[in-house]
C-alpha cells in the first residue's frame, strides 16, 4: 500500500524522483529487517546496555583505578602503576583474609551439600509430615541475611548469648564465642550453612523424585546393598542436580558479606573479613580506593576461576539418563 | 519357618528403620526452630530481664514492637522496599524476558556469545565492581536515589532471570511460533500474543525469586542508599542495631518484625518459593 503510493508520486513528480526512490529502498529494506529473525535481536539491547553501564565498564574502571592512589572521594590522584598490587601481596592481611574467603566459600558448600543431600534423602522416604520438616528448613532462606546474622550473634555473643546461658547452667565459663578469631570464621560458615542448606535440600529432592523407581528395583531384586545403590546409582544420576548447587554454594560462598557484617564486622581485628567485606572496610573506612580496588580485581579472579571449574569439572561426571 | 522368621525380623526391622527417620526428621526441625525460638524470647523480654534466653518470659511485654517501630521509622523503611523491590521486580522482568526470546529462539553464532556473556556476568560479584560503580553512580548523581538503586538491582538480577526465561522458551515447542507465522502474524505479535502468556508459570518463580534478593538485599542498599529517607528495612535495622547494641531486645524485636512481610507471603505461596528454584536447577 505505502509502495504503491510512493510509486505513484516518483511518477509525478520527476524532479525529486532520485531522493525518493532512495527513501523507498530505506524503507524497503527496513520492511525486510523487521521481517527477519536478526531484527528480534533488538530485543536484547536493553539488556547489553545495562551490562555495559553497570558492569563492564565498571570493570575497565576498577582496573584503572587500581594503579592509582585515589582516596575514593578526592577530584585529584596519579597513576602509581602496580604499587597498590605490591602493596596487597606485601600485607599479610590479604593472604588471612583470602584464606578466610576459601573457608566461607569452599567450607560451606561442602557442608550444605552433605547436610542438604542428606535431609533430602530422609525426607524423600515418604515420611508423613516431611512437607513441615521442608518448610521449617527452608525458612531461613527467605529471611535478610543480615539480619540472620544478628540471630546468630544473640546466641554466641559474650554477655547474655544464649550459648553461654548453657554453660552457666552447666557450671562452666561462658566463653567469648566470637572473639577468637578462626573460630568466628567456622561460625560464620556454620550461621551460612545452617541459612542456605534449605536450598540445596529443596534442588537434591527435585534430582532424587526425577530418578526412575525402576533402576532401584531392579538393584533390589538384584540384591544391592543401600550403600551399594547410593554410590552406584543415586549419586550418578544425580549428577546434574549436584552441578548445579555446588556451583551456585561456591559462587554464593566465595561473595560472602551481609552474615560477616552482622556477626562479627570482620573482627576480631582482620581475622574473620572476607575479600568483600576487607574491600569495603578498605574503601570506605580506610579511604584507599587504589587498594579496594585491587582487592576486588583480585576477588574477580578468584571466584572466576572457581566458579568456571567446579563448572568445567564436574559437567564432565555427569551421566545422561 | 526360617521364611517366617526372615518376614518377620523384616518387617520389625522395618519399622524400627521408621521410627528412626520420624525421629531424626523430629530432632531436625527442633534443632532448626531454636534460633527462632530465641528470637522470640528475647524480643518479649525487658532490657532488664537477664534470665536465660531458653526460657520464655512469665509475663507479657509487647513495648519492644511499639519502641523499635517508632525509634527506627520501620514504616518508612517498608514502603521505601517496597517501592524499590516494586519497581526493580517489573522493570527485570521486562527487559529479561525481551532478551530471553531471542536468545533462546535463534541460538546463531553471536547470539550465543551475547548469552555467555550475559550468563557469565552471574559469577561478577557486585563487590567487585563496588569502587568504580559507587564512583560511577556518585559522578550520575545517584546516590540516595530510587532510580540509581532500581537500576543497579536490575543489572545484577538479569542474569538470573534471563538464565531462567531462556531456558523455559527452549522447552516451548517451535511449530507454534512456525504456525503463528504462516498465519500472518508478525514475529513481534508471536512473542507478545503467542509466547508470552505461556510464561506465566516460570514468571511467578522468577518474580518471587528476584522480590526475595530485593527486598532483602543489604550489601547495595549499604553504599547506594544513604540518607535516612530512602533506607530499605535491613539498613535501617543493620544502623539500629549497632546504635542500640546494648539493648538486644529491642534490636530483637525489630528483627522479628522485620521477617514478617516475607514469612507471609512464603507461608501462602510456598509452592513458588520452592518450585520454581529446584525445577531451574535440575531443567537448566
Amino acid at each position: 500500500m505505502c509502495r504503491s503510493q510512493y510509486q505513484e508520486l516518483n511518477m509525478d513528480i520527476i524532479q525529486s524522483s532520485e531522493t525518493n526512490l532512495r527513501e523507498t529502498r530505506t524503507t524497503n529494506r527496513l520492511k525486510k529487517f523487521f521481517d527477519s529473525p536478526a531484527s528480534l535481536n533488538l530485543m536484547y539491547l536493553p539488556a547489553l546496555l545495562l551490562f555495559a553501564v553497570f558492569i563492564y565498564y565498571p570493570i575497565t574502571q576498577g582496573i584503572k583505578i587500581s594503579f592509582t592512589n585515589w582516596n575514593g572521594y578526592s577530584a585529584h590522584y596519579s597513576f602509581v602503576g602496580l604499587e597498590k598490587y605490591r602493596y596487597m601481596f606485601n600485607d599479610m592481611r590479604s593472604y588471612k583474609v583470602i584464606v578466610n574467603t576459601l573457608i566461607y566459600g569452599l567450607g560451606s558448600t561442602l557442608f550444605q551439600n552433605i547436610l542438604g543431600l542428606a535431609y533430602a534423602m530422609l525426607l524423600n522416604s515418604k515420611l508423613k509430615g516431611q512437607g513441615i520438616v521442608r518448610t521449617i528448613v527452608y525458612f531461613p532462606v527467605i529471611v535478610a541475611p543480615i539480619i540472620m546474622g544478628y540471630v546468630w550473634y544473640f546466641i554466641f555473643q559474650y554477655n547474655g548469648g544464649a550459648l553461654n546461658d548453657i554453660m552457666i547452667a552447666l557450671g562452666k565459663e561462658p566463653v567469648d564465642w566470637l572473639g577468637n578469631g578462626p573460630r568466628a570464621v567456622w561460625l560464620i560458615t556454620f550461621a551460612n550453612t545452617f541459612q542456605y542448606m534449605g536450598v540445596a535440600m529443596v534442588v537434591y529432592l527435585a534430582g532424587l523424585q526425577a530418578i526412575p523407581k525402576e533402576y532401584l528395583e531392579a538393584a533390589d531384586v538384584d540384591g544391592a546393598s543401600g550403600f551399594y545403590k547410593f554410590f552406584h546409582i543415586t549419586l550418578p544420576l544425580l549428577m546434574p542436580a549436584i552441578t548445579v548447587s555446588i556451583v551456585l554454594n561456591i559462587i554464593e560462598g566465595l561473595k560472602l558479606f551481609d552474615v560477616i557484617i552482622s556477626m562479627t564486622n570482620g573482627g576480631p581485628g582482620y581475622a574473620s573479613h572476607s575479600l568483600s567485606t576487607m574491600m569495603s572496610d578498605l574503601f570506605f573506612a580506610g579511604q584507599d580506593a587504589g587498594f579496594a580496588a585491587a582487592l576486588g580485581n583480585l576477588m574477580f579472579v578468584i571466584i572466576s576461576l572457581f566458579g568456571i571449574t567446579s563448572l568445567k569439572f564436574l559437567r564432565r561426571k555427569e551421566v545422561d539418563l | 519357618m526360617r521364611w517366617q522368621i526372615d518376614q518377620f525380623t523384616g518387617r520389625f526391622g522395618k519399622y524400627c528403620r521408621r521410627m528412626l527417620s520420624y525421629l531424626t526428621a523430629l530432632l531436625i526441625s527442633v534443632l532448626h526452630l531454636i534460633p527462632f525460638y530465641i528470637l522470640i524470647n528475647l524480643a518479649l523480654k525487658t532490657r532488664q530481664d537477664t534470665s536465660s534466653k531458653w526460657l520464655p518470659p512469665d509475663y507479657l511485654y509487647l513495648n519492644n514492637f511499639t519502641d523499635v517501630w517508632t525509634q527506627s521509622h520501620l514504616g518508612t523503611a517498608l514502603l521505601n522496599d517496597l517501592i524499590i523491590t516494586t519497581c526493580t521486580v517489573a522493570l527485570v522482568v521486562f527487559v529479561g524476558v525481551l532478551a530471553a526470546y531471542p536468545l533462546a529462539r535463534y541460538p546463531t553464532r553471536w547470539n550465543n556469545a551475547v548469552y555467555t556473556l550475559s550468563i557469565s556476568t552471574l559469577i561478577v560479584p557486585a563487590l567487585t565492581v563496588l569502587v568504580p560503580l559507587y564512583k560511577l553512580i556518585v559522578d550520575l548523581r545517584g546516590i540516595s536515589t530510587y532510580w540509581a538503586m532500581v537500576l543497579v538491582l536490575t543489572t545484577f538480577f538479569l542474569p538470573t532471570v534471563i538464565f531462567l526465561y531462556t531456558g523455559f522458551i527452549r522447552t516451548i515447542p517451535r511449530e507454534l511460533d512456525e504456525a503463528a507465522l504462516i498465519d500472518g502474524c508478525n514475529r513481534y505479535e508471536i512473542f507478545f500474543r503467542i509466547v508470552f502468556p505461556l510464561l506465566k508459570p516460570v514468571t511467578a518463580s522468577v518474580i518471587i525469586i528476584i522480590m526475595l534478593g530485593v527486598w532483602n538485599d543489604y550489601r547495595f542498599s549499604l553504599f547506594l542508599l544513604q540518607k535516612r529517607s530512602v533506607q530499605t528495612v535491613p539498613l535501617v535495622l543493620s544502623q539500629f542495631f549497632s546504635q542500640f547494641q546494648n539493648n538486644l531486645p529491642l534490636a530483637a524485636a525489630g528483627s522479628l518484625l522485620s521477617m514478617i512481610p516475607m514469612a507471609l507471603l512464603y507461608l501462602f505461596l510456598q509452592k513458588y518459593f520452592v518450585s520454581g528454584l529446584a525445577e531451574g536447577a535440575v531443567k537448566g
